[in-house]
């Protein structure tokens, strides 16, 4: 079977995001940028299945500009078989890029696909609920547990209130969440063989796919300050101003 | 302006990671208890981390590229110990004369085995009569038959209590500089003892001790290199251990900046952050400054040694500039932080200790002026 993941290239998880001096959106010349760690999970859990025999090929497709083949070569190292890379400079929406993956799924025919449940820099939560839909396959979201067993995938997922198992027939959408796995970190040797693993670019024009912004950014603004705590000097202190002050109780 | 590749920044990801998953969360417990897990050398070696530099036949990375070399460095500087950063890199003082001189059979026994992390090298040249005049060494070896007998004793040696492979310099000639070969001698061999772990300043997770030969019976074989050539392998070793200090150095007074810059942003004093005073403000811009320039020098300084150019000059500037600026940065720091940059609890008492040394370790600033001085003609 094989397996195919979706990396985004997103800013670093450590780098403090800035909004850029006209609103237009967060700054990121010269930002540390990363591979999105919901996509790492979705890059080991693929990976692991690889090693337990149950996957045959892991393929990693990544969508954005040219430097984002530096988070595909990190797929490879980490142990994926093959690279496709969608390049374009636009800032391609949810809905193009389920598209675009779409297509990708057409023509490589994966029996898995994996990705995160979203990427740290917008928070969509879409792409996979998306990508289901246009494939017309099963999803499960937000997985702490994969299970391929024949043409079936059993999935643990995270849901308000408790853990809920979901079985899938194969081919079918998994998005990662947090507990699925702790990814590891790729090796200097397979660093250096990654960089003689197949990476092959395309064009959203040869998927035919427009990827044109729907959405109109109006404004991007930092998140209001938040104003110093106070401290309390008794619970009754407390419960007075969430009911009185806050009106939260 | 920085000359990494987009493979030096995945390697320095992979250092990172390593970095943050293995040694961050137990480095303070390992510096109190003056020691570290022999397992990390084993995770080091797993993750390639300790082949960087080695012929790949070695099962090594990246033989010739200095700055990969850099690259991880930085990044293991990042566990807040260099004693961490010592000990786990002590193969790197101790290896090359092997990798590079040593009989075949002898580098196949030694090489793989202490890049992957399961046996531990080190480098034995100081005496306890002296470690800046090497040329006058006294660990002698005297060739019997088809073995060295040595007596003597070495001293200061990182990771010297839990050592496999110690690369030591001995007199097997005349008086001076001639006189001196590279003997592989491994733990365990008769008449070689390890004496007791060395207590120090800083540096308090990597072991250093000292080591006594008393007829200790080496194999001929074991000779590193050329008889009596030894003095010239030894310096040219030096040139990269004095790069490698010169990145330790600047990484703590890094450190020890971005912890400074944390804390004036949190600490209040007459009623405002004390980043909000003058004085304070300044101090931070002198130590980002001097610490740009020093890792900037370094860094032009591992691009030439990369082109294999003579670099003697240059590497003893940066090692002094370097460390002088380690020593005044983690100062300032512990300065900013006030009474509680004397408490054990915070980074930048240990990054204050810990730079002492790098002015002391692989030739002493007095010793890189007299180098310069010769360099330049004088
Ligand atoms: C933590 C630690 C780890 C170490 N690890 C190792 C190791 O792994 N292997 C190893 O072989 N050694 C190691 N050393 C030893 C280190 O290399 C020596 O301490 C160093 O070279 C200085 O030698 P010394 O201590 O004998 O000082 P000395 O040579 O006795 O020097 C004393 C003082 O005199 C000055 N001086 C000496 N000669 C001159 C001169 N010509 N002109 C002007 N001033 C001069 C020196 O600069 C110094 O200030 C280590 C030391 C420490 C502290």
């Amino acid at each position: 079977m094989k397996v195919l993941v979706a990396v985004k290239r997103v800013i670093d998880y450590n780098v403090k995001a800035r909004v850029k001096a006209d609103q237009t959106g967060v700054d990121l010349s010269n930002v540390k940028m990363a591979m999105n760690p919901f996509c790492e999970i979705a890059v080991e859990e693929a990976v692991r299945l690889k090693e337990r025999g149950v996957a045959t090929e892991v393929v990693v497709v990544s969508i954005g500009p040219k430097a984002a083949q530096e988070q595909i070569r990190t797929a490879l190292a980490l142990g994926a078989d093959k690279g496709v890379h969608v390049e374009t400079d636009v800032e391609v929406e949810a809905l193009a890029v389920a598209k675009l993956l779409k297509a990708v799924v057409e023509k490589e025919q994966p029996g898995l696909i994996i990705l995160g449940k979203q990427s740290i820099d917008t928070d969509n939560n879409q792409t996979g609920q998306m990508l289901a839909a246009l494939c017309g396959y099963g999803q499960a979201t937000f997985a702490s547990e994969v299970t391929v067993s024949g043409d079936k995938v059993e999935v643990t997922r995270e849901v308000d209130g408790g853990l809920r198992t979901v079985a899938l027939k194969l081919p079918a959408i998994v998005t990662t969440d947090l507990r699925l796995n702790e990814p590891r970190y790729a090796s200097l040797p397979n660093i250096m063989k990654a960089k003689k693993k197949p990476l092959e670019t395309v064009s959203p024009a040869d998927l035919g796919v427009d990827v044109t912004p729907r959405l109109k950014t109006l404004k991007v603004v930092e998140p209001a300050k938040r104003s110093a705590g106070i401290k309390v000097a008794s619970v009754e202190e407390l419960v007075s101003k969430l009911k009185n002050e806050a009106k939260v109780i | 302006m920085h000359p990494f590749n987009d493979t030096h920044e995945q390697i320095r990801l992979t250092v990172r990671r390593f970095v943050e998953k293995h040694v961050l969360p137990y480095i303070r417990e390992w510096e109190e208890a003056g020691e570290f897990p022999r397992e990390i050398y084993q995770l080091a070696g797993d993750a390639g981390i300790l082949g960087i530099g080695y012929d790949e036949k070695w099962g090594g990375i990246g033989a010739g590229d200095v700055l990969m070399k850099v690259a991880a460095s930085e990044e293991l500087m990042r566990s807040t110990s260099g004693g961490l950063v010592a000990s786990l890199g002590s193969l790197d003082i101790a290896l090359p004369p092997v990798a590079k001189w040593a009989s075949p059979a002898l580098k196949k026994t030694v090489v793989p085995a202490v890049l992957r992390g399961e046996k531990i090298a080190a480098l034995a040249i100081t005496e306890p009569s002296g470690g800046s005049d090497v040329a006058s060494l006294k660990t002698r070896a005297r060739k019997e038959g088809d073995h060295y007998v040595v007596n003597g004793s070495k001293t200061f040696i990182t990771s010297g209590t839990r050592a496999d492979y110690y690369t030591v310099a001995v007199r097997t000639g005349n008086e001076g500089h001639g006189g001196i070969s590279l003997l592989m001698i491994e733990r365990g061999t008769p008449g070689f003892t390890v004496g007791r772990k060395l207590q120090k300043m800083g540096w308090w997770c990597s072991d250093t001790a000292e080591l006594f030969f008393q007829d200790c019976k080496v194999p001929a074989s074991h000779l590193i290199g050329v008889e009596n050539a030894g003095f010239i392998a030894i310096m040219s070793n030096f040139q990269m251990e004095r790069l490698s200090l010169a990145i330790m150095a600047y990484m703590t007074a890094q450190l020890a900046y971005e912890e400074a810059l944390r804390y004036v942003k949190e600490r209040e004093a007459f009623g405002r952050k004390i980043a909000g005073f003058q004085v304070i403000r300044h101090k931070l811009v002198d130590m980002a400054t001097r610490i740009n320039i020093a890792r900037q020098y370094t860094l032009t300084v591992a691009e030439k040694m990369q082109t294999k150019q003579n670099c003697v000059t240059e590497v003893s500037m940066a090692k002094n500039f370097v460390t002088e600026t380690a020593d005044f940065v983690t100062y300032e720091a512990v300065q900013i932080f006030g009474g509680m940059g004397y408490m054990r609890e915070s980074v930048v008492e240990r990054l204050f200790r810990d730079a002492r040394i790098l002015s002391i370790g692989g030739g002493t600033t007095e010793i890189m002026k007299e180098i310069i001085a010769r360099q330049l003609g004088l």
